[in-house]
């Protein structure tokens, strides 16, 4: 292969990222020498195993992956303003739908989701690690070679160009013969393996690691999303695996599950995609509402209403949401009697969800209602999810649907629900738990500013989309003529895509301006809220709790502080040393020969594909071998800790 | 605050010219007829709900908000309430049950011709997508023509539906909704113009570099223009496998008019290998029957002793 072919050429956009990829990479190493960080970079976070530390490395990769994503979005943008205009050609703009929608799901929406949950879950439960702490962090850096491992497709070899999607016969060796296919499918398997562990290692922690004072139905709505989410993961994510593996053997080996010759089966690839898909976005919107339900609750300062109707409603949400796929492909010509079924499936998850809109607004009905950066996240998000949830409704109407199948009215629904359930999810959680990560919250005057235009912007973003559709603009053109008359509706588009980036933007200034000026948290529980990770001091020591709590109900902190309130005095009792998982650089390494081995098989160079599953073997092999059983924390340890906080 | 108003007039402006050209509202056929008054009666419905939370999000944020109440005012614990926990319930499952009905009846409604001309016979078109183009074929008229597409108005077409290569979907926004095309497999569709002029078609379905420009025009005349138009087109050269075979090359072409249709050579509803076969410069199966050697001049060795093993 020749270096031209190896390295992305010609597009002066592809050389500007080379550039600053480049700099960002020399800037690093740079700064790690400079400050003598590297033993710290190692020996603190790449070989981690602590669930709090992998939860914030989860949050930076999905925050710098919203980064690319939304530069994909802001081309897109700028591409779409105006008729005929040609800053984009049709194959580049391919590729940046292509990535935008892959990495928004895939690396952005559920790592910053499996980060939070990573950070909160096993505090909320009282837990002093997750069930498999080594395999946590397996999953981490899976997931974050996978995403690296996609990412670089854009200067090395050629992003993918068919789509999120990747529908066969398109995204098949005789429509698609570069690498760019390629790319989507190694790193989407490598960074399923992770979520499929997560998976595993949060439904065994939730189930088995609580505090055994905690009832099934005691444990926080936040909990219970991640809970149900992770039963999703578990039953979806084989099935994505299933399906990117055959691809892969159509692409690299010649078989012929998908392809159009010898008898393949297109169709087969959408109904798996979808089979995987759509439990996939109630994956990435379940912990939201789990979230929401409690940044609700805290600053309304009253417990969630109709606490086990919100608990019946997700599992049912989580049951519905296997059985609808078709709803995708409606117009695939399946006949009446399957879409009338899939229609009604479709339009009955809209009643579990209503209850919970409703439940939400009784928690705030008699409240007392605190309009924090979170909480205003929240609210934002009943509305807005509101336009998004019906417009879903209007969707599942297949007859409607042919019309607005592929449509703008398509892709105005879909943000409307992802955007302002996961992404203003993820803000709000991030507001919310800031203080228990970092010790120190965001600001607030800049977290108000960076809301409002970014909600602002979301909405004058996406609602004309909505009047697109309806007016016959299909997704994924790359321009449009005068005559379509589509004009207006994008410019506004287009203005509010750059409200949203600003929105965004400030949101990281803020970030670093809180590091710099925000004062140091003195308690563990800022906002007066309602579950035990507050219960936990300011910063939360490794160990989390030096003694388990106990919990008496789902606001579990909140009746602590209310039996205090009244009196109960908190007995002393004496510590006892503290089990704890040793860390590993084995996850890491492991991760990069995963990341090897897909490289290799992007390009079809075997001998570097085999040499990377035989580090990952390898590594295996180690870790097999492995005896260390942990550490314990001493009394003394622990009483320094206690003392200081 | 001024400029604030001036901006959102602006804005106001902007989307009330924007919202103008409404395609799917604006029918033009009675399949987008009914298409058009399923959404709107649906949109009835979701306005009424929007109107419900966003009341009660407005009047429960006013009233309870902390500056109101006051740091003193301590909420009440309460757990829920069964009987407003069912009434919540309840009242979208009428609203589902509502709008399920005339969904499912529009549903196998579509799948019929339109019932005002039902006792006309439907003209049967066959909708071939090959990237980056629409092949029409009339059957019946024995006519073919490429990105554009004539017909009667107040007639029932019966689409039937396929693809050479990549999934696309067929879509007149004017006429109705879209329905997929795809190699190997056939699908139908029945479409009707009750108004004449002409309407915009195209790929709904992305399918790769050339899918922005996939589109085709569609006229709808009366019967007579229609009668003159065929007669016409059945004067047109004859299609030859040659020429077709250079259709099923990616990229895009003018539009086209032929007498004959590719249907003697090849049903893409029944066979998903011709275009790539045609790509690849192999045989396609019915040229080993009925090939004019002067047609194909490559790879006559391979045919020739593919003939022999079988």
């Amino acid at each position: 292969m020749r270096l031209d072919e190896f390295f992305v050429t010609g597009d002066p956009l592809i050389y500007g990222a080379d550039v600053s990829i480049a700099l960002t990479l020399i800037g690093a190493i740079f700064a790690l020498t400079y400050f003598k960080k590297w033993k710290w970079l190692w020996s603190e976070w790449l070989t981690t195993v602590d669930h709090k530390k992998l939860g914030i490395m989860y949050i930076i990769a999905a925050v710098l992956m919203l980064f690319r994503g939304g530069v994909d979005a802001m081309l897109m943008r700028a591409q779409l303003t105006v008729p005929d205009a040609g800053f984009l050609d049709a194959k580049h703009y391919n590729e940046i739908f292509t990535t935008h929608g892959t990495i928004m799901i895939i690396f952005m929406a559920m790592p910053f989701l499996i980060g939070l949950i990573n950070v909160v879950v096993p505090l909320q439960i009282g837990a002093r690690d997750v069930a498999y702490p080594f395999l946590n962090a397996v999953s981490f850096w899976t997931f974050f070679m996978g995403a690296m491992l996609f990412n670089i497709s854009f200067v090395i070899g050629g992003s993918p160009s068919a789509g999120w999607t990747s529908y066969v016969p398109l995204a098949g060796l005789e429509l698609s013969p570069g690498v760019g296919q390629n790319y989507y499918l190694l790193g989407l398997q490598i960074a399923g393996i992770g979520t499929l562990l997560t998976g595993i290692n949060f439904l065994v922690t939730i189930l088995k690691m609580r505090v055994p004072s905690m009832k099934l139905m005691q444990m926080p709505i936040f909990t219970w999303s991640s809970l149900i989410t992770m039963v999703i993961i578990i039953f979806a994510f084989p099935v994505l695996t299933v399906a990117l593996a055959l691809m892969t053997f159509d692409r690299l080996f010649g078989s012929h599950f998908f392809t159009m010759m010898d008898g393949g089966m297109p169709m087969l690839w959408a109904n798996l995609f979808w089979i995987w898909g759509h439990p996939e976005v109630y994956i990435v919107i379940l912990p939201a509402f789990g979230m929401f339900s409690e940044i609700i609750s805290t600053f309304a300062r009253k417990t969630i209403f109709g606490y086990k109707a919100m608990v019946y409603s997700m599992v049912i949400i989580a049951g519905l949401s296997f059985l609808v796929w078709v709803h995708h492909f409606f117009t695939m010509g399946a006949g009446g009697a399957v879409n009338s079924f899939f229609s009604i499936t479709t339009m009955l998850i809209a009643v579990p969800t209503g209850v919970k809109i409703f439940n939400w607004l009784f928690t705030l009905y008699k409240g007392r209602i605190r309009f924090t950066t979170a909480m205003l996240w929240a609210l934002a998000f009943i509305p807005n999810f509101v336009i998004g949830g019906v417009t879903g409704v209007m969707l599942a109407m297949a007859a409607a649907d042919y019309q607005y199948h592929n449509t703008y009215f398509l892709v105005a629904h879909f943000h409307y629900v992802l955007i302002s359930g996961t992404v203003y999810a993820c803000f709000a959680g991030l507001y919310f738990w800031y203080p228990k990560m970092f010790n120190h919250r965001l600001n607030e005057r800049l977290g108000k500013w960076s809301f409002w235009i970014f909600v602002a912007g979301f909405n004058l973003c996406f609602f004309p989309m909505y009047f697109l559709g309806l007016a016959g603009m299909p997704r994924r053109v790359y321009t449009y003529g005068v005559a379509d008359g589509w004009m207006s509706m994008n410019v506004l588009a287009t203005f509010g895509g750059l409200l949203m980036g600003i929105g965004f933007l400030i949101l990281v200034y803020n970030i670093y301006y809180s590091f710099r000026y925000s004062p140091r948290e003195t308690t563990g529980d800022p906002w007066d809220a309602r579950t035990l990770e507050w219960s936990t001091p300011a910063p939360v020591p490794h160990y989390n709790f030096a003694h388990l709590p106990e919990a008496k109900g789902h606001d579990a902190f909140w009746i602590m502080k209310e039996e205090i309130k009244q009196g109960k005095k908190p007995e002393k009792k004496p510590y006892k040393p503290i089990h704890m998982p040793s860390y590993s650089g084995v996850p890491v390494v492991m991760s990069v020969f995963f990341f090897i081995a897909g490289f290799g098989m992007v390009f079809s160079w075997n001998w570097m594909s085999i040499l990377g599953l035989i580090g990952v073997l390898a590594t295996m092999v180690i870790r097999s071998f492995d005896y260390d059983k942990g550490f314990y924390v001493s009394v003394e340890e622990i009483e320094e800790h206690e003392k200081t906080t | 605050m001024k400029s604030m108003l001036a901006l959102s007039m602006f804005f106001a402006v902007m989307v009330l010219s924007g919202c103008s050209n409404l395609t799917v509202l604006d029918p033009k056929g009675p399949v987008a007829e009914q298409q058009a008054n399923l959404i709107l009666f649906s949109i009835g419905f979701m306005l009424f709900i929007v109107v419900v939370v966003f009341v009660l999000f407005t009047l429960i944020l006013v009233k309870y908000r902390e500056r109101k109440s006051g740091p003193e005012y301590e909420p009440p614990h309460i757990e829920g309430n069964v009987f407003l926990e069912i009434v919540w319930t309840v009242i979208p499952i009428i609203i589902l049950v509502v709008l399920a009905i005339p969904t499912v009846q529009t549903i196998f409604a579509l799948e019929e011709a339109p019932e005002a001309t039902s006792h006309k016979d439907p003209i049967v078109i066959h909708a071939t997508s090959v990237d980056w183009k629409w092949v029409f074929s009339y059957p019946e008229e024995n006519i073919e023509t490429v990105n554009y597409l004539h017909i009667p108005e107040d007639h029932p077409i019966l689409f039937k539906l396929a693809s050479a290569d990549s999934m696309g979907s067929f879509w007149i926004p004017s006429l109705g909704g879209q329905e997929y095309t795809m190699s190997g497999m056939m699908n139908e569709l029945f479409l009707q113009a009750d108004v004449p002029g002409e309407y915009r078609g195209r790929n709904a379905n992305f399918t790769g570099e050339g899918f922005t420009e996939q589109t085709f025009t569609v006229t709808a005349e009366s019967e007579e223009d229609y009668e003159e138009w065929v007669e016409e087109a059945q004067d047109a050269p004859e299609l030859t496998q040659e020429k077709y075979n250079e259709l099923m090359m990616k990229g895009h072409v003018e539009e086209m008019t032929f007498s004959e249709t590719h249907l003697q050579w090849v049903d893409h509803g029944m066979d998903a290998e011709y275009a790539t076969k045609v790509r690849n410069g192999e045989p396609t199966d019915d040229e080993s029957s009925e090939m004019d050697h002067s047609e194909m001049n490559h790879d006559d060795d391979d045919k020739e002793s593919e003939e022999h093993s079988h």
